[in-house]
């Protein structure tokens, strides 16, 4: 018998306050088990980071979830208080976000900010504290006596490092990354995926990674969700979509992104065409 | 050796930087190291490297917008470093740049006309009724119409303002474009649109680009011949398809096996 999945969202609607019939993300279905990756693809625009925002709860006061439910661990997330949604917010879910000098704070060390969520969640103090803030950075690849550095005496790597390890201080089970690797040059993109993956692997964490780029999604991924307007054009197993793409979008999203061989030429996406296919 | 439009020799560069803990010490950053160029007229040469690789630097030094320690730009045989104000400025219409950040670079408080008609203006080519005309096709030309002229840069999308961005930079007809990472902050299908964009202007006005990016994909695609920097240094340079095929170095190689979704993508 197969176990629940440990996030399962079914039928999330996004819209504005303002215009509910403006779908920013339309009846949105998939689900995640341990101990795997799905990644969501698709343009700006294109409803992406909004359904990483809704799985907690952060999506901003101007826009209202309008139905759907995302189920955690047997726990539909929708209906919970803000105070609730915090205890499970960095404690269970952990989240890295696309730009690792906005998202650190300048003026404290990467030490005690690694070691805040572990004082919130885990009530950790004094050694306890030390000794578990230098094992983070040491599993993400930073020596521990780094602890005192500030964000602005690391590059962009070794920041987007000490994210991972913020996110990971409460050994979350589930993993939420937006784009974070995007900012990076590509051999530290390279490093920090392979990080990822390691982790995810030896936590036994579920992940679910947003990225515009197709070459990262053949990395990464166990499954795919396409997202086009809002919509799922097409969601499966990696191998299946990349290789077999069934929706005529995902055909033309395959078509303009470059190869390394160069052998295929570039192909931008026909909208005309599309909206034709779709019809 | 006449069919290179721009060569440069012996570039150096070195940027001063305040160390130690209250600032009194300084080391020296080498950005540019002994780089020599030569492009050739109506190709692409990619430059390509990491962050602090030194490739915007030598982008910069190349059209004379920072000073050289040392070395010779040579511009259809001329050498720009050693021109007068006035002089470097006629040579400049011929020289354009397009940059990264289509959200940095237009000024918010200029219509499109006057941003593309700027440099018309400046360079003094035409009366205002010709420059007029020149604007409107050059933006016809690049995908915009007549009425975005009246329009301001933020009522237009990322991909749109990069299109606006190539306007500025070829209504004045130049001989070399340096494209400065110029479709690293758009989305994949728009990318695809501005990359196709440009080299058809390369074969309609006969440009020779000098294209900046770390994106080894993207240069797979548009580039003749490829250059690779590391630390200020070239690491390697060479024909695209050799270069990608039979990295000589093992910095070149390690950089293309970095690119995401290599062994996976190409079956």
């Amino acid at each position: 018998m197969k176990s629940a999945p440990l996030l399962q969202i079914e039928g999330l609607t996004v819209s504005p306050v303002v215009a509910p019939g403006h779908l920013l993300v339309n009846n949105v279905s998939f689900s995640l088990e341990s101990g795997k990756t799905i990644c969501i693809v698709g343009e700006s625009g294109s409803g992406k980071s909004l359904t990483a925002l809704s799985v907690m709860g952060l999506i901003p006061p101007q826009l209202k979830r309008q139905g759907g439910k995302i189920v955690f661990q047997d726990q539909d997330l929708t209906g919970l208080t803000n105070e609730q949604m915090r205890d499970i917010r960095g404690k269970r879910i952990g989240m890295i976000f696309q730009e690792p000098m906005t998202s650190l704070n300048p003026v404290l060390t990467i030490g005690y900010q690694i070691g805040e969520p572990l004082t919130v969640h885990l009530g950790l103090k004094g050694k306890a504290l030390k000794a578990r803030i230098a094992n983070l950075l040491e599993q993400v690849g930073i020596p521990a006596n780094r602890a005192n550095a500030y964000p602005d005496e690391l590059s962009g790597g070794q920041r987007q490092r000490v994210m991972i390890a913020m996110s990971i201080a409460c050994e979350p089970v589930m993993l939420i990354a937006d784009e974070p690797t995007t900012a990076l040059d590509v051999t530290v993109q390279a490093q920090i995926l392979k990080l990822l993956d390691e982790l995810k692997t030896r936590m036994n964490m579920g992940m679910l990674f947003i990225t515009h780029d197709f070459g990262v999604v053949a990395d990464i991924a166990d499954n795919v969700v396409v997202m086009f307007r809002g919509e799922i054009a097409e969601s499966g197993a990696v191998s299946q979509v990349l290789k077999h793409p069934q929706h005529p979008y995902t055909m033309a999203l395959l078509a303009c992104v470059p190869d390394v061989e160069g052998k295929k030429p570039l192909k931008p996406i026909d909208y005309a065409w599309l909206n034709e296919a779709a019809a | 050796m006449s069919d290179y439009i721009l060569i440069a020799r012996n570039l150096t560069k070195t940027y001063s930087q305040a160390s130690g803990k209250l600032g009194f010490g300084h080391t020296e950053v080498k950005a540019l190291d002994d780089v020599s160029i030569n492009l050739q007229e109506g190709s692409t040469l990619a430059v390509v490297g990491e962050s602090g690789s030194g490739k915007s630097t030598l982008a910069r030094c190349l059209l004379q917008l920072q000073p050289l320690d040392s070395g010779e730009v040579l511009f259809q045989g001329r050498d720009l470093a050693a021109l007068s104000g006035p002089e470097l400025r006629r040579e400049r219409k011929h020289l354009q740049m397009i940059f990264q950040d289509p959200f940095a670079s237009l000024n918010p408080r200029m219509k499109i006309g006057e941003i593309v008609g700027e440099g018309l203006a400046v360079h003094g080519l035409g009366n205002a009724g010709e420059q007029r005309n020149k604007v409107e096709k050059m933006l016809k030309r690049v995908g915009m119409s007549k009425a975005d002229m009246q329009r301001y840069p933020h009522e237009f999308s990322g991909g749109q303002r990069q299109r606006i961005g190539i306007a500025r930079a070829l209504v004045l007809q130049p001989k070399v474009v340096v494209c400065d990472e110029p479709v690293s902050a758009l989305d994949v299908s728009i990318q695809a649109q501005i990359l196709l964009l440009l080299k058809e202007l390369q074969q309609e006005m006969a440009l020779s680009y000098l294209f900046i990016s770390h994106d080894l994909r993207v240069v797979r695609h548009i580039a003749d011949e490829v250059l690779v920097m590391h630390q200020g240094k070239v690491v390697e340079q060479g024909k695209v398809s050799d270069v990608y095929a039979a990295p000589a170095q093992e910095y070149t190689r390690n950089l293309l096996n970095s690119i995401p979704g290599r062994k996976a993508m190409a079956a």
